[in-house]
Formats: structure tokens, sequence, C-alpha cells
């Protein structure tokens, strides 16, 4: 295997994880306030061909971004009334998300085309390669970090962001605590609900964004089920990342990363069939999770937000 | 010392709160000024809790008015409760176990608007519990502290606020003699710069020792309020509960006889990985109670859990009766006649959704004449559970209510009925009376007592050091999943007691059996 090689395999883990780490990013933010949003798959795809049909009628990429980010906000803003306000059961709820994103998208790539026409097949405008002046130059890191797209710049910004608000500010404090101990935050004068709903739909937003980086950036265009699970791939990372945004992108790099490979591997006509190396990353997802659920030590000493998947009322008296 | 000239700190007046099917607060009238330390005394679901959760804004009363010092306020969330200057310490701790102490400290606070300072507020906690005397460790996360601790960082927690009001509920609790009688003077320390100090309880004791004045509650109304110098124990008792209480039960002689749980070195894992028990050693004898005494946490839970076949132990023996039950499965130490009256009434103890009558074969279903191979036998369960209903005077509407609607007493009385029934030999008792009004605390204890006297071994795992000494024949206490030492009941000094608790060993006072 030569330089270039390795440069183009990083290269593409990257383009692969981008949309992955804007999920997970999101969906823990939405665990971090105690609420487990399944409905990740459903928002995902939602996002996905909002933002290839609106940047295909307006020719602009960032209104597809942004349409996809309202999409995701909106949907995430059903399952916040339900669970919280309605106080339905979160699973069951993110489940019935994902099957009306999965459903819908599949209707409406047969109809937001132009005069009603299908999505699938058009080609719409993408996020290109942008290589930036003087980093890009750097031997083999520069060279597969930064001849990206934007999103992907975003998405490096994003990390230390999320990171630093999450553990070094005063909102990040209140939505460790909303989490944890919802009785507790509400006794100190947080709004829990205010909390749930605020990160919920932020959630969804960056969900509906990993979308838009999947049908304007990594495979531009728009096929019925273009996520293939990554909505479920990113229910696995947060669980692998420990609800840590530093740690989400180790894990997508690892997904994103065996993806590369298996694309390289189908590339070069290995024997062994292509729906064989389609599958490498899920099971290697599904190995993570068998390996970390056996960790035990390591399993309760860094746990689940303690209050995810409970609902809170505070006059409920027992 | 105490001002009544001036407009009262606080001022609740009728206040009524109603939840579905109880009136929790009958038109209270409750004042307390600043510079007193107030108890507010009752039995469970006297009122006592709905009561300064309103105050603090948890819950809405549904009639009636606070005045805050001559001020009329409206308190409509937690947030408007400390701005007004009142804070909570809770009875189960309103603290975040992932979060430093100073995390917690400022949780809640706008003052920073955004990036969080630490630094300066660990330095002010840090000056602020070197003025109070509140020893703790601003940079410590929550789960690596001890109760007394956490309860601390409480405390800070609302003087950090500038609270000038401070309502404490249950504080002592969870802590050892030598704990509360520290905190006792912390409370006396901020009463003296002026603060009103309100501290929920049902221990008579208390009262006498640190409150200035009293409030009664009975059945979510006032009885009375009184100086506390002026009342005395038997009177605050009376008012409580509505009528004359015996303080000492009857406990008569029995001559212990063999040897019936046998604990060799007994060692486990918690939860946590960590290890809760750490060599355990000890002997019950038929027809004595030994008391496990110690402050909750410190493998008490464990200890019971690997008695009934609950968790492994990884190392040591457990003989009951001479056999070997050492990690046998829960099934087996039913059958060699453990009973266990689990600490979680409801999660462990019965089924909520199921009738009464079925709980109270849980263990014996399987037997005949409840079941003759695969069918139920519906007319020897029901008529068992009539037997039981009555001789344990259960109150139950009838014996197909779903258990989960009876009252905690009556639940405990079920337990123990369905145990005393199918354990021969051996009861393993976990915190029997906790949560428990007066009436069913006596009723318990005089079960055990009965037991006792029928021969039976009884382990009784308590946090409560008032009764681990009305009822044991001998008192071991635990401390890190060790066993400090044992000491006779009778003469035991409470000093001593204390001092083990807090993890110091004392030469045991009298030798084993």
């Amino acid at each position: 295997m030569n330089m270039a090689m390795l440069v183009s395999i990083l290269a593409v883990t990257v383009q692969a994880g981008t949309s992955l780490v804007f999920a997970t990013i999101g969906e823990i933010y939405t665990e971090r306030s105690g609420i487990l949003n399944l409905g990740v798959e459903g928002m995902m795809l939602m996002g996905a061909v909002a933002a290839f049909a609106a940047a295909y009628h307006t020719g602009s990429v960032w209104l597809g971004v942004a349409a996809a980010m309202a999409t995701g906000g909106v949907l995430a803003l059903i399952h916040a009334f339900l669970t919280i306000t309605l106080r339905t059961d979160q699973t069951v709820t993110g489940l019935a998300l994902t099957i009306f994103g999965t459903g819908m998208t599949s209707f409406l790539g047969q109809r937001l085309g132009p005069a009603g026409k299908p999505l699938v097949g058009l080609i719409g405008p993408r996020f290109e390669r942008l290589p930036l002046p003087g980093l890009s130059d750097i031997p083999f890191l520069g060279r597969a970090l930064f001849r990206q797209d934007l999103l992907v710049y975003g998405m490096y910004l994003l990390v230390p962001l999320a990171w630093y608000y999450l553990y070094k500010t005063r909102p990040g404090l209140h939505l460790r605590a909303v989490g944890e101990n919802p009785q507790t935050a509400d006794a100190m004068g947080v709004s829990v609900s205010g909390i749930r709903y605020a990160y919920t739909v932020l959630g969804g937003m960056l969900v509906g964004l990993g979308g838009a980086h999947l049908s304007l950036a990594y495979t531009p265009g728009w096929t019925e089920n273009l996520t293939g699970g990554r909505g479920w791939i990113v229910i696995a990372l947060v669980i692998f990342a420990t609800w840590d945004p530093l740690r989400a992108v180790v894990g997508a790099v690892l997904f994103g990363g065996v993806n590369a490979v298996q694309f390289r591997l189908q590339a070069a006509g290995t024997a062994i069939p292509p729906a064989f190396l389609g599958m490498m990353p899920y099971l290697f997802t599904i190995l993570v999770l068998v390996v970390i659920t056996w960790w035990e030590a390591f399993r309760k000493r860094v746990g689940a937000p303690a209050a995810l998947g409970l609902p809170y009322a505070r006059e409920e008296k027992g | 010392m105490i001002d009544t000239s001036s407009d009262p700190a606080v001022a609740m007046r009728g206040i009524t709160k109603r939840f579905p099917g109880v009136l929790a607060n009958d038109h209270i009238d409750f004042e307390v000024q600043a510079g007193e330390i107030h108890a507010l005394l009752g039995e469970n679901g006297a009122g006592k809790s709905t009561l300064m959760n309103i105050l603090t804004g948890l819950y809405r009363a549904d009639e009636g008015e606070i005045a805050l010092h001559g001020r009329r306020v409206d308190i409509r969330s937690p947030r408007d409760a400390i701005a007004l200057g009142i804070g909570m310490v809770h009875q189960h701790f309103m603290v975040v176990e992932p979060l430093t102490v100073a995390e917690n400290i400022i949780l809640g606070l706008n003052k920073p608007r955004f990036a969080l300072n630490m630094k300066r507020a660990e330095e002010e906690i840090a000056a602020l519990s070197q003025r109070y005397g509140l020893r703790v460790d601003p940079h410590a996360y929550i789960w690596q502290l001890s109760v007394g601790e956490q309860q601390r960082v409480e405390i800070l927690k609302m003087l950090y606020r500038g609270a000038d009001i401070l309502i404490l509920d249950e504080p002592t609790a969870v802590l050892t003699p030598q704990e509360a009688g520290e905190l006792g003077r912390t409370l006396r320390h901020m009463a003296a710069e002026g603060k009103a100090v309100i501290f929920i309880t049902h221990k008579l004791d208390e009262v006498a020792e640190f409150s200035d004045r009293v409030t009664v509650l009975r059945r979510g109304r006032v009885v009375a309020t009184l100086p506390t110098a002026e009342t005395t124990r038997s009177d605050l008792a009376r008012l409580m509960v509505g009528r004359e209480v015996l303080f000492r039960l009857e406990k008569e002689a029995v001559e212990p006889g063999e040897t019936v749980l046998d604990v060799q070195g007994l060692r486990a894992l918690g939860d946590k990985g960590l290890p809760a028990l750490q060599g355990v050693s000890f002997q019950v004898r038929a027809g004595e109670i030994l008391g496990i005494a110690g402050v909750a946490g410190n493998g008490q839970r464990e200890l019971a859990e690997v008695l009934t076949g609950l968790r492994k132990a990884s190392a040591g023996r457990v003989l009951v009766g001479g056999r070997d039950i050492t990690n046998r499965s829960p099934r087996v130490v039913i059958d060699e006649g453990v009973a266990h009256v689990p600490g979680d009434r409801l999660g462990m103890g019965l089924v909520p959704d199921l009738a009464v009558s079925d709980n109270l074969i849980l263990k014996s279903y399987r037997q005949p004449p409840f079941c003759g191979g695969f069918f139920l036998h519906r007319d020897s369960i029901n008529e068992h559970a009539d037997n039981l209903i009555a001789a344990y005077d259960i109150a139950t509407p009838s014996p197909a209510t779903p258990v989960k609607l009876l009252s905690g007493g009556n639940l405990q009385k079920c337990i123990l009925a369905r145990e005393i029934t199918t354990g021969r030999g051996l009861l393993v008792a976990v915190h029997p009376t906790r949560g428990l009004d007066v009436g069913a605390t006596e009723a318990v204890r005089r079960t055990l007592l009965e037991q006792r006297a029928a021969g039976m071994a009884i382990l009784l795992i308590s946090e409560d050091l008032d009764e681990l000494l009305a009822i044991s024949d001998r008192l071991a206490v635990i401390y890190e999943g060790r066993i400090m030492g044992v000491v006779d009941a009778a003469s035991a000094d409470l000093e001593e007691i204390g001092l083990m608790m807090a993890g110091t060993e004392v030469s045991t006072s009298n030798p084993k059996p």
C-alpha cells in the first residue's frame, strides 16, 4: 500500500464520518438532557431529502442545509412534545419517528422533483472540495484532512465547541444535571422541560445536518434509503462515545475507516462478495457494542445519563 | 435571641393542599422567627414534607398564603423560592453524583453568564465551608463523598445562595451520633447569625436537643406550636400520635439456643465492582436478635443479599443450621427456611399489581395445598389469605386488592406474614420499620419479638439506632464492609457505637458466643 492510497483512505474516512459526527453529537446532546430519540434514522433521511430538494430547486446548497436542519428540528420537536409534554414512551415514539421518516422520504423522493417528478437520479448542486490554502499542502495529514468540503470544516469546528459547551459553560452544566438528576436540577431552579425541549430540537437539527452532508457532499443526489442505516449506527456510536463529544469522533472515524477500507477492497476487486464487504461497518458496530458491554467495569464507571428515557413530572406523589 | 416583636421570617396561613384521595395539608398556620431553630414534628404522612415543598415552590398550595418578613409572596417555582432566600436540604439529597462539589453548588445560578469560572467558585466555597465549619473538598466528585459530606454540600449550596431561611428534611437520619452533634452546632451557628432554621423530624430526641420551638402536625393539621423547653418527650409523642405511646416494648428474656446462622469471613463485591464486604464473620443463635448498625452504604444491603442468595460471595461461607448455603440460588435458600424482609418493600418484597392473596403465597405457590402440579387451587389460596389477614391484622379492602394500594405498614405486615409462615429458623430483616408510622412500627417490632420468643434467629439490619437498641440482643457495627465490634445491646454505650459507625475499631465489650 503506498502513500497516495493511505491519503485517499483517510480522506474517504473523514467524508464518511462527517455525517456521523454531526448526528452523533446531536444525539449526545439530546440524550444528555435525558431524552432518548430513536428517530435518528428517520430524521437523517428527512434531512437528506429536504437538503437535496431545496438545493435542487433553489440552486443554493446553503438553503439545502437550512432546510435539512429545519426539517430535523421540526421532527425532533414532535418527539419532544410527545415525550416531554404528553410523556409518551420514548422508545416507541422514537421508533415511530423513524418509521414515519423512512416512509415519508420514499414518498417525497417520488414527488419533489421538477413538476412533481421523482428526485431520484437528478443531479443538483453540491458542496465542492475546497482545499484550504497552506494547510492542504502539509504532507499526508494536510492532504487528507484539508482538501474537503465546507461542511467537513464545520465539523472540525463543531467538535471542540460541543465539548467546551458541555463541560465548561453554565448551560452545559445545566444540561448535564438535567440528564443525570432532573429532580435536583428542578429544585435548583433549572427548567427541566425547557432544557429537554431545547436540546431535543438542537439534536434533531444536527441530525438533519448530518443528512444534508450525505445528499449534498458525500453521495450527492437522492436515492431511497440514502442513509443506509447510519441513523442506527449513530445510536450505537453514542454509547461507544459514552456520551462524550470527543469520543464520538473516534467512533465515527473507526466506522468511516472501515467503510473506506471496504470501498477500497471492492475497487481492488477481491474475491470477497461485495455484499459481505458492505456488511463490514455494521458488523464492526455490533462487535464494538458487545465489547463495550462486556467490559463491565468500564460501563459502570461512565454510564448513560442516569435519567435517560425517564419522563419527569414535578408533583408526582408515590 | 428570638425576636418575636418583628414580623416572622416565615408566615404560612391557611395552607391547604390536596392530592388525589388525600388531604395532605388542611388549613395549616405555621410561623418561624428569624434566629430560631424550629422543629416541624409529625409522623409519616402528617404533611410535613408537603408543607415544606409548598414553601420551596415544588408544589403549589390549593389555598392559603405565604408571607416572608411581613411581605406577601407568591412562590411559583423553586427558582422563586431561591430568589426569596429559601433553601431546602432534602432527605434524599438533591445532588448530581457525576458532578463535582463546586459544580453542584453553582448549579442553577445565573451568575457566570456563560463560561464557568470554577476556580473562583471553588475559592468562595472553601471560604464559606471554613466559616460554618462544614468540611468538604470543593474539587471532589459527589460519588466520592460520604453521606455526611453530601449533606454538608447541600447546606453549603443554600448558604452560597445567601439563603436566610433554611429547611432541613430529617437531616440526622443518615448521620452517626457524632455527625448529628456537629450538624447541631452548625445549625446553632446559623441561627445565631439571624437565619431562620426549620427542621423536619419524627424523632423526639432531636426536637429536645436542637430546637427552640416545635410545631406538631397530625394528619395534615397543626396540633400545637410550643416552646421546646416547655415540652416533654411524652407530651410530644401524644400530640404526634394522638394517643399514649409505649417507648419500651416488653422484651421477655429468652435463653438463646443453637447457632442458626454462621457467617465466616464473607467477602462480596458491590454494584460498582468494588469490595462491599471485606471479611464479615458473626453468628446468630435461635431466639436471638442480632442487630447490624451502621451508616447507610457500608455493606448492609450487600450482606442481606448474599445471605438470601441474591448476590454472589467472592469468599467466605454462610451456614444456616449447619448447612452450607454459600452462593446457592435464592430458591435453595428459601427451601432452607431463610425468611427475608427486604428493605425495598414494593420493589423486592411484593409484586405491586398482584392481589394480596397472591403476594402471600409468592414463596409457597409451588407446594400443596396451593398448587396441584400445574393448576393453582384458588380456594386454599383465599383461605390462607383470610387467615393471615386476620392473624396479622392487615388492613385491606379484600384479599383480591392489588397490594400496591395498601399503606406502608400494611405492606410490611403482608411481607412479615408471608415470610414468617414460610421461614423456619432464620429471618433476615432489612429496615423493617423504615417509613412506617408509630403504630405500624410498634406492630412490626412486636412481631419480631414474638418470633424471637418462638425460637427464630433474627438478623436485623437497620439505620435506626433506637430501634436496634430497643429490640436486639446484641449489636454488630458495620463499617466499610467490616464488623467493627459486637456489643451487648442492653449495656451498649452510644458514644462507643458512634465511634465504631465512623470507622474506629473498638475492643468488643462482650465475647462472641
